[in-house]
């Protein structure tokens, strides 16, 4: 065999084992979209907590109004950053003419939905029992650990999200009071910033 | 090989796109590979689809390895 021949099978087996484990159609510009709707989401958040009335700072937490309409404000953040991701997603598939749906994504998608769920359902049951002292680092703590559960599957940035998110998440823990400012850097800053990396590195 | 080195099986739909080849083609290499024993075959139902898994043996990933080892003593060889 020829040398360069065999660098070119070389080359090609190391792209057939990368495309049959990791999932490359992940967009991000997705990442990107979602940190502008966390943007908006926590600046109406914001509003919102800062116009109550009263003097008393934690008053508004007692109010269900406000925290149904603060609960409905991350709802929609998330229905919408995660329709926009799929959307991307699989325009970006077509684009590079892969499957969105195959055995990487689906593993992709059963190595993530353990942690994201668990969190979810953290976060539903501390809602329920009105302890809302640790709802923005519970969102930040599991959803770091979903995506460094996902990166396995997928590009090696969003591990290093996960991480951050991780350890966002524990400064939550401890200075709870800054709990909005931490949830906005972490699902806005963050998000901007590695779906930027992500565009430019693999988008374009 | 290259696929079902890394993966512990994968199916015969999932390697036709990813492998772009036809059915046939495919058919036809997957039909040495397990006269070989380098793979193994398992097909099963789901629902009312039929699901054929393939698997690398390890008989299988012990050829690859060679495979890749002569490739690389090809290149030692040419510096």
């Amino acid at each position: 065999m020829e040398e360069k021949d065999v660098y070119a099978e070389l080359s090609s087996i190391r792209n057939l084992m990368e495309r049959s484990t990791k999932f490359i159609s992940l967009s991000g510009l997705s990442g990107v979209l979602a940190g502008v709707y966390a943007l908006i989401g926590a600046a109406l958040a914001y509003l919102l907590i800062h116009n109550y009335p009263g003097s008393e700072p934690y008053a508004f937490l007692q109010d269900t109004a406000v925290v149904w309409k603060l609960c409905m404000i991350a709802t929609i953040v998330l229905i919408l950053s995660v329709l926009t991701a799929c959307w991307l997603t699989m325009r970006n598939a077509r684009h590079k003419q892969a499957q969105v749906w195959n055995p990487v994504s689906k593993r992709l998608l059963t190595a993530m939905s353990i942690p994201l769920f668990t969190g979810g359902f953290v976060i539903l049951i501390m809602l329920a029992k009105q302890e809302y002292t640790w709802i923005a680092a519970a969102c930040l703590i599991f959803y770091g650990l979903s995506l460094a559960a996902a990166s396995v599957y997928t590009y090696n940035e969003v591990k290093w999200l996960g991480v951050c998110e991780v350890l966002l998440g524990l400064i939550a823990l401890i200075v709870p009071e800054q709990g909005l400012l931490l949830w906005t850097l972490g699902f806005s800053l963050l998000h901007l910033l590695y779906g930027g990396i992500m565009y430019y590195k693999y988008d374009r | 090989m290259s696929v079902l080195a890394v993966n512990d099986s994968y199916d015969f739909n999932s390697l036709k796109e990813l492998l772009q080849l036809t059915d046939g083609n495919l058919a036809s290499h997957l039909k040495a590979l397990e006269k070989e024993s380098y793979i193994s075959v398992t097909k099963s139902f789901i629902g009312r689809k039929p699901n054929t898994q393939y698997a690398a043996t390890d008989l299988g990933k012990a050829a690859f390895m060679r495979h890749l080892q002569s490739l690389e003593n090809l290149i030692k060889q040419h510096k």
